[in-house]
């Protein structure tokens, strides 16, 4: 009913009212795009754009497939072919293609994307198509003497994979499988190193986020609580480490932490601990640990100083007169009335703390790394692909675990200063 | 009348005292005193407002009787037992806070429940003890709402029954109405009255709203620079004021400023600086020749001279303003070189309007006009 009579309303002049009422607004709406409009070509260039071209990058790889046409037609036309024994016409493909390769000076290339998969794969390609040129038939059995390793059911699966530019071997690979004879299989535990540095990454993220917590907790309290004059020095103790390098903080750290450092000689000289017994807190998960909770602390100080801020202390004393201790009514009204600002801080800390990169890289030594640093060290081993792999897959764990919290706690509630 | 005022104005006797304070001084920074030697006796199920301007020490006054301030010095006690030290959870005193102070993460049933829970009442009995306390503000219905989503009538009675849902005998209010609109504080002045009166509580009330303090107490302490400056009831402090600062920050007030010319027999003569002669009651003058100022009551300043009381002086006025307020005439006029002289007239059939320009004569009972300290 209510509907009908919108409908019908009309301005004075005859116009039907929404119509009248998004004229009205359009121009408003323009300009406020207009005003919005640099961010967003800013986001698009820096942001969206990019972390696209890593994902497309996470499933495309054409080193292999751009200059293998005449295998990739065979595995094309004979895709039920047995892996532990191709037959000739696979290799006359093969053998053509290395030729190919070693004419357009391509054999590396490719060589690198079946190593991906297969490692060990360069040096078989480069000697391959060396050869290749003057290859008889039949090229089987001409390949298989060169180098019985042509043979391998792994190669033919990597090959007959990498034959399309498109491809989840990446992920395979980031989720610790490995190519065998019968295909993807779940890898060796031992060398399952990807998995284990998630869950290592997330762990130590969990563990940094706690501690932070519980120091922020009372920093952020007396913050909120001291008179205006006080509470402004705290407030500047807190945002200091903002203003001071990040690579300063980190050798600070190290100045203080490293066995020769502060910390152990101030202990061996009060006698605590013995010149041999010397503590190693740098260059372990107890350097990384330590580093990036400094680091992170004001991320957590500030979402719970505005939430505490604003909480009146006369629920405290309502809560006390109507007969609470102290404890209760910190248990039972307090901190609960602080759990969106526990929320976004904790938030945000572990999700800085997953993709930390720096810290761990200078103080972590071996044992601290997190899996940004395997991250980096794809990057810089040029395997792009893999560090794709993985940087998707951790996109893809912050992203679920925004999505669980924004069922628990309700993305609204968020308060992030 | 004027005895038994005399009496409920009085300090209760020590045995049916309540609450005492007992010479309570009050600093917060060591160097000035915010409440300066408090002496206050509150009898069983007495209902003492606290009236004063802002920063006058009735709050400090309150947070002391509740526990979240310490004395300085002096002693308090609650039926008799010194509480000085006893922590505000432990004084079982129910308190009812400006801003309702509703707990906003637990619905109403849950913040009613509160006080009975850390008490270790079993569950049963807290929801017979909270359905009982909503019925009380008839807010029976509301039981699982969360105070945003009430309005603020609505979670001042809420506030009001988790006071007194554990059944405290002493509640304090520390300007409970203060957020409400007038129509909504006048409601719950006589709400707040009836339940008073129905429970027998005694209530502690803090407000700076004079019109709800002479509505609703037993009795008045109107404080001012941390002193109590008087205690008596709503009739007493509107009609016998004891000082200057009670007659003006109670209702409307004439001032006339003068010396002491005669004083007999409860009655006496004061010279204006004009010249003029008045009549007045002497309150805390006593000698002749005495500065004073004479203060009345609009109200009680007669104009018409066929209702002029017999053998007063009058005096001259000339009326400056007329203003029309619906049930009263409130007249401005000049009297003895002071252009803000006010009168009120209530509108009633045939009551005479004054015109501006107008020269008259007004005058009024000695007992009216009361000649207090300059």
């Amino acid at each position: 009913m209510t509907t009908a009579t919108t409908e019908l309303l009309k301005t004075a002049d005859g116009r039907p009212l929404r119509e009248a009422l998004a004229a009205a607004q359009a121009r408003s709406k323009r300009k406020a795009f207009w005003l919005v409009f640099p961010l967003l070509i800013f986001v698009l260039l820096t942001f969206l754009i990019p972390i696209g071209y890593m994902l497309k990058r996470s499933v495309e790889h054409d080193g292999f497939s751009k200059s293998s046409p005449t295998l990739t037609a065979w595995f094309q036309a004979n895709s039920d072919f047995d892996h532990m024994n191709p037959p000739e016409a696979a290799f006359a493909a093969l053998v053509t293609d290395l030729a190919q390769m070693q004419a357009t000076k391509n054999t590396g290339m490719a060589g690198t994307r079946i190593n991906y998969t297969v490692p060990g794969t360069i040096s078989l390609f480069k000697k391959g198509a060396r050869e290749a040129g003057d290859m008889q038939p039949p090229f089987k059995a001409a390949l298989l003497t060169l180098d019985h390793a042509w043979g391998a059911p792994e190669l033919w699966y990597a090959m007959e994979a990498a034959a399309s530019k498109w491809t989840t071997d990446f992920y395979q690979v980031a989720t610790d499988r490995k190519l065998t004879e019968t295909g993807w299989q779940r890898g060796d535990d031992k060398q399952r190193i990807y998995l284990y540095l998630f869950f290592k990454t997330f762990l130590v993220s969990g563990i940094i986020t706690v501690i932070c917590m519980l120091l922020a907790f009372p920093v952020a309290h007396l913050l909120a609580v001291l008179p205006m004059s006080k509470s402004s020095l705290l407030m500047i103790l807190v945002l200091l480490p903002f203003w001071t390098s990040l690579l300063v903080r980190t050798t600070a750290w190290i100045a203080l932490l490293q066995e020769q450092g502060i910390v152990n000689d101030a202990l061996v000289w009060m006698g605590v601990l013995s010149d041999e017994g010397r503590l190693s807190m740098m260059y372990n998960m107890t350097g990384t640990i330590i580093a990036m909770t400094h680091v992170l602390l004001p991320f957590m100080i500030l979402p719970l100083y505005s939430v505490m801020r604003v909480i009146p202390p006369s629920y405290a004393r309502a809560a006390r007169s109507l007969g609470a201790t102290s404890w209760t009514t910190f248990r039972r009204i307090y901190l609960p009335q602080t759990l969106p600002g526990i929320a976004a801080g904790s938030l945000l800390v572990f999700i800085l703390a997953v993709g930390y990169y720096i810290t761990p890289a200078l103080v972590g030594g071996a044992e601290g790394q997190l899996i940004s640093n395997l991250i980096s060290f794809h990057m810089s081993k040029s395997n792009w692909s893999l560090a794709a792999a993985l940087a998707a897959m951790l996109l893809a764990a912050i992203l679920v675990l925004y999505w669980i919290y924004d069922r628990l706690v309700g993305i609204d509630r968020l308060k992030l200063g | 009348m004027t005895q038994s005022s005399a009496q409920l104005g009085g300090k209760p006797s020590a045995g049916t005292a309540f609450v005492v304070f007992d010479h309570v001084q009050k600093s917060y920074d060591g160097v000035s005193l915010v409440v300066k030697d408090l002496n206050l006796a509150i009898g069983k199920g007495e209902f003492v407002t606290m009236l004063g301007p802002s920063g006058s020490g009735k709050t400090t006054c309150l947070m002391m009787l509740a526990g979240f301030e310490t004395a300085t010095h002096g002693e308090i006690t609650l039926d008799g037992r010194p509480i000085n030290q006893v922590p505000p959870h432990k004084r079982g005193i129910g308190m009812v806070f400006q801003n309702y102070a509703l707990f906003p993460h637990m619905t109403v049933g849950e913040n009613l429940s509160f006080p009975l829970e850390v008490r270790g009442m079993a569950r049963d009995q807290r929801e017979a003890k909270v359905k009982r306390a909503l019925d009380m503000v008839q807010m029976g219905a509301f039981l699982n709402r969360r105070p945003a989503q009430l309005s603020g009538g609505q979670q001042q009675r809420i506030a009001l029954a988790r006071a007194l849902v554990f059944d405290p005998a002493l509640v304090l209010m520390d300007e409970p109405l203060g957020a409400l609109d007038k129509q909504l504080r006048e409601h719950m002045q006589f709400e707040i009255k009836h339940l008073h009166e129905s429970l027998g509580i005694t209530v502690v009330y803090v407000t700076h709203d004079q019109g709800e303090a002479l509505t609703m107490s037993d009795r008045v302490a109107v404080f001012n620079d941390g002193r109590i400056q008087q205690l008596a009831t709503p009739q007493d402090l509107y009609e016998r004021p004891d000082n200057s600062f009670v007659a003006q920050f109670i209702g409307e007030n004439n001032r006339l400023a003068g010396v002491i010319e005669d004083i007999s027999g409860g009655r006496c003569l004061v010279r204006l600086a004009t010249g003029e002669v008045i009549d007045a009651t002497p309150v805390n003058v006593t000698t002749i020749g005495a500065k004073t100022v004479v203060s009345i009551r609009p109200e009680r300043v007669e104009f018409k001279p066929e209702m002029m009381p017999a053998g007063v002086h009058t005096i001259d006025a000339e009326v400056l303003e007329f203003i029309y307020m619906g049930d009263l005439f409130r007249t401005r006029l000049r009297v003895a070189g002071s252009e803000d002289f006010v009168i009120k007239a209530r509108n009633a059939q045939g009551q005479r309007v004054l015109v501006p320009g107008e020269k008259i004569k007004v005058g009024w009972h000695p007992q009216d006009a009361r000649a207090l300290d300059p």
